[in-house]
């Protein structure tokens, strides 16, 4: 026996130690007491008879010295308030607490929608690679992709980094910030969805260039105004200004019109049944990211306190926005010819375009732009 | 997703970034710092396609857990020692989590690498999931918990409590001031990579022991993210070291950071741990041998020490002072007594301590009974409404503390106050680094140089400030922290739920509440003196 082996044979096993477990009784109901059955948030008032599920992770989590918060914030920035001064946008509501995410947006819907998205994509995604789907494609359409599809994942991923994270540090209430953080989750993956189709079609046997698109989006003159209006986005520092920009503006004039009315109306009929598969699902992000933005503008043009500034206002960002988001829109022109099925004409797709857009300025109560009728 | 695909998969989505030539981003948060633009590689190398359905997994066991546990019939084990202080902890969380959400952006900004912006991205999200997966769990408690009260006003109370304030710091230090003071060395490199092994792993191993096995669950999983944003925190911290210009800048702010996490967090979580449990093996471990292993051990030596090599001065001191706090001076005990000394204005309720506790305490704190033991007799004697006043107005040997202007702990060791009249107004700190915050850290220059982006301590620091001269009713009724009676305080010094035996607001009122700031700033020069010197000697009533 060796010495190891006389020391385990005399050693006391160790004595395991853990926590008595104790019935305490302490269900709800066990006793009856004050407040005893005061089983639902007293500190805010629901929307509706019942507070929801989302209401009550959100509502007030980001304290505010108009509602409860009493010792005012504690830190302060080197130039002025910390916390989340109302004052970071000239937009004005006489209740920013007023707004609440349509979509309910919380863990839970955040991480089951975007799977599902994801478990979409990747079927679509496998199918396509099994069903050697892409041999079909013509060199024209090939071409397409590689260039412009290519080119506008930049634009999401742009937006995703540089203006919805940047947003959501900004805005006043938790229900404004959730809802644009999820926004930002939303182009991140669409981005990336993107990005990850190219590869595929970068290692398929199929003539593509799985690195076009980064000259394209820097230098391809179709491309150019577009990048300079995301680029302009991103240097907003008014949050309001930021997301009417991007949400209202330009995802109206420039990202539908690039997704809806033309990769969605001309990819079947030249042969693809995977990209508007994919883009299907950065149009169904965009939808609910519009749910909320609309809401949230809605309530700002018929604030009533200051309903009417804030149309004013509003009017003067298109001033800006809508010439810049035009430029971009009518830059991309010379891509409408580059299929070999040509289904849908830029003029009918910015025709399109700018009927919605209209649609979306008439819900929100503000004044049509003249660009839009020239 | 096999780690080649991955690892492709990640060098395509590096693609989609750019060097703009129009515009640059809007530098909204600014930073003193300096950083070149040198490659960095992404520590996290996440995308999407793979985080998502990962999360959606890790939520489903959080969620089947939680419905496991009211299958279960969870509550019927609970200890309401415990659950008493999820009220406080769970109240405060929430914004911290959310505000490193916010945080993001910042170091995004400040931090002019891409490579490192989808990592950050990604735990904008996840901290997003922590905050909203939090409320559920405190929502849960207050569904089927025996007492909600203090559950159901949790966000409210957060905001106008004086420890939901001691809290506040731990969300609002991430999103104000100089970027990368805050959403890195503040958050990142101080707070997830040190403090969330107190938080987040050792206080739901205490849960369990009490009955309470969704803490774990939740906040395991919670941390389980953690790893990747300690991640984060290191990338930017040895791109900020790459630059000589920083290390000044980097040696404040670990001060600082070091410092307030230790008084913040130490304060509130070894409170948790120590007073809010039941399980009084003698082998379990204390806060104080927790803290050697998590923080000493796995933090300081293993992540803090290693950093010498690139040159940068360590707090060697500030760490051995919060363990000497700790281990010496009674640190959690005091802030224990503190709370419970401030029972009415609590919307939690605090258990007396048995002989049981008095033993398990003086054997892992040799000496604890004859510092603490008679004053948590008194506790108990005083516990039920009658004949006598809240402990707070009655003589037990104990006067009520001055706050530290910076961490907003009390000055509870109170051999240590700094009083300094700064800015005017004469303040008291719990300790010569609190004092540095304030009066040297947290200004427009530091050591000769212009730092025009460095926070600033603002709002009504001292909670007690508020309520002077009030009538102790009339300040609980204004906080709200009354029962669904409209007598019966939330806050309780004892776990018994008989009516008869919980305290009204006819129990406490005839008390006036008073401000140590507003009184210290009202002495003449020898009353102050006076009134400091004896404070520091441990004078049991004010001079």
């Amino acid at each position: 026996m060796t010495a190891t082996q006389e020391t385990t044979a005399t050693t006391e096993p160790k004595q395991r130690s853990f926590p008595k477990i104790e019935f305490t009784d302490s269900e709800a109901g066990a006793k009856e007491f004050p407040s005893s059955k005061s089983r639902t948030y007293s500190y805010y008032t629901p929307a509706k008879r019942r507070a929801t599920m989302y209401e009550d992770v959100t509502v007030d989590v980001q304290p505010d010295p108009d509602r409860h918060l009493t010792q005012g914030w504690i830190y302060g920035f080197g130039d002025g308030p910390g916390g989340y001064p109302q004052e970071w946008t000239v937009a004005k509501s006489s209740n920013w607490h007023q707004f609440l995410d349509p979509n309910e947006e919380w863990d839970q819907t955040i991480f089951r929608n975007n799977s599902a998205v994801v478990h979409q994509v990747e079927l679509c995604l496998s199918n396509a690679k099994r069903a050697r789907a892409y041999d079909g494609w013509n060199t024209p359409w090939l071409k397409f992709i590689e260039r412009n599809v290519g080119a506008w994942m930049h634009a999401e991923n742009g937006l995703a980094l540089h203006v919805f994270s940047s947003i959501q540090r900004s805005g006043p209430t938790n229900m404004i910030n959730t809802a644009v953080a999820v926004n930002a989750a939303h182009k991140m993956r669409f981005a990336q969805d993107l990005a990850l189709f190219n590869l595929d079609l970068s290692e398929a046997d199929v003539s593509f260039d799985g690195s076009a698109h980064m000259e394209v989006w820097q230098d391809a003159p179709e491309w150019q105004p577009t990048r300079e209006v995301v680029e302009q986005l991103t240097a907003v520092p008014d949050w309001c200004e930021l997301l009417f920009a991007t949400n209202i503006v330009f995802e109206q004039l420039v990202g539908s019109l690039f997704r809806t009315e033309l990769v969605m109306q001309i990819a079947a009929r030249n042969g693809d049944y995977i990209t508007p598969t994919i883009v299907g699902t950065g149009e169904h992000d965009y939808d609910r990211d519009l749910n909320y933005t609309r809401t949230l503008f809605q309530l700002l043009t018929h604030d009533p306190d200051h309903g009417d500034a804030n149309r004013a206002l509003f009017g003067k960002w298109m001033t800006l926005w809508v010439p810049r988001c035009l430029a971009a829109a009518r830059a991309l022109q010379p891509i409408w010819s580059q299929p070999a099925d040509k289904a849908v004409t830029f003029a009918t797709s910015l025709d399109a375009a700018t009927a919605k857009f209209t649609v979306l300025l008439e819900s929100l109560g503000l004044d049509i732009p003249k660009e839009l009728s020239l | 997703m096999s780690r080649q695909s991955l690892t492709k998969a990640h060098a395509k989505i590096s693609e989609l970034t750019w060097e703009p030539t129009f515009a640059t981003p809007a530098t909204r948060f600014g930073t003193d710092y300096t950083f070149e633009k040198a490659p960095k590689k992404d520590p996290l190398k996440q995308i999407m396609r793979s985080y998502f359905p990962m999360e959606e997994e890790k939520d489903n066991r959080v969620y089947g857990a939680m419905d496991g546990a009211i299958r279960g019939n969870m509550f019927r084990q609970v200890q309401q020692r415990w659950l008493e202080w999820q009220k406080l902890f769970l109240s405060i969380i929430p914004f911290p989590e959310i505000s490193a959400a916010r945080a993001m952006p910042m170091a995004i900004d400040a931090v002019p690498n891409p490579e490192i912006h989808n990592g950050l991205a990604v735990q904008m999200i996840d901290e997003v999931r922590h905050s909203t997966i939090q409320m559920n769990l405190k929502k849960l408690y207050m569904n089927n918990y025996i007492d909600p009260a203090g559950f159901d006003m949790t966000e409210k109370a957060f905001a106008n409590n004086y420890a939901g304030t001691i809290g506040r710091q731990f969300g609002e230090g991430f999103i104000t001031g100089d970027a990368i003071t805050a959403a890195n060395i503040y958050l990142t490199v101080v707070a997830e990579t040190a403090f969330t092994n107190t938080l987040f792993v050792a206080m739901p191993d205490e849960a369990a022991a009490n009955g309470d096995y969704l803490l774990p669950t939740v906040f395991h999983s919670v941390q389980s993210d953690e790893s990747r944003h300690i991640s984060n925190g290191y990338s930017i911290l040895l791109m900020a070291l790459a630059d000589e210009r920083n290390r000044p800048l980097l040696e404040r702010d670990l001060r600082y950071a070091w410092w307030n996490n230790h008084c913040v967090v130490d304060a509130a979580i070894g409170t948790f741990i120590e007073y809010g449990t039941k399980d009084r093996r003698k082998d379990r471990e204390s806060y104080a041998e927790m803290w050697q292993r998590w923080i000493y051990d796995d933090y300081y030596r293993s992540y803090l020490i290693p950093l010498e090599k690139y040159g940068l001065t360590i707090p060697h001191d500030l760490v051995e002072e919060a363990w000497n706090r700790i281990t010496n001076k009674g640190y959690v005990h005091e802030v224990a007594r503190f709370f419970a000394t401030g029972w009415p204005v609590n919307y939690w309720r605090i258990d007396t301590m048995t002989d049981t506790d008095f033993e398990w305490f003086e054997h892992k704190y040799p000496g604890w009974y004859s510092k603490y033991g008679k004053w948590w007799e008194e506790y108990n004697r005083l516990a039920y409404p009658g004949i006598n006043k809240p402990i707070a107005f009655e003589d037990v040997g104990y006067q009520y503390p001055h706050r530290c202007w910076t961490c907003m702990v009390p000055a509870l060791i109170r051999e240590d106050m700094v009083v300094e009249k700064v800015d005017n107004q004469w303040r008291t700190y719990c300790s010569e680094t609190c004092y540095w915050t304030d009066a040297v850290a947290f200004r427009g220059e530091y050591e000769g140089k212009d730092t025009p982006n460095m926070g600033r301590l603002t709002g009504f620091r001292e909670w007690e400030t508020l309520h002077h001269g009030k009538d102790l009713a009339d300040i609980v009724t204004n906080l709200g922290y009354v029962r669904d009676d409209g007598q019966t305080l939330v806050g309780q010094p004892h776990l018994d739920l008989d009516p008869k035996k919980m305290w009204k607001l006819d129990d406490v009122r005839g008390n006036t509440f008073q401000s140590p700031n507003v009184l210290l700033n009202q002495m003449t020069e020898s009353e102050r003196n006076a009134h400091i010197a004896a404070y520091r000697a441990g004078a049991t009533v004010p001079a």
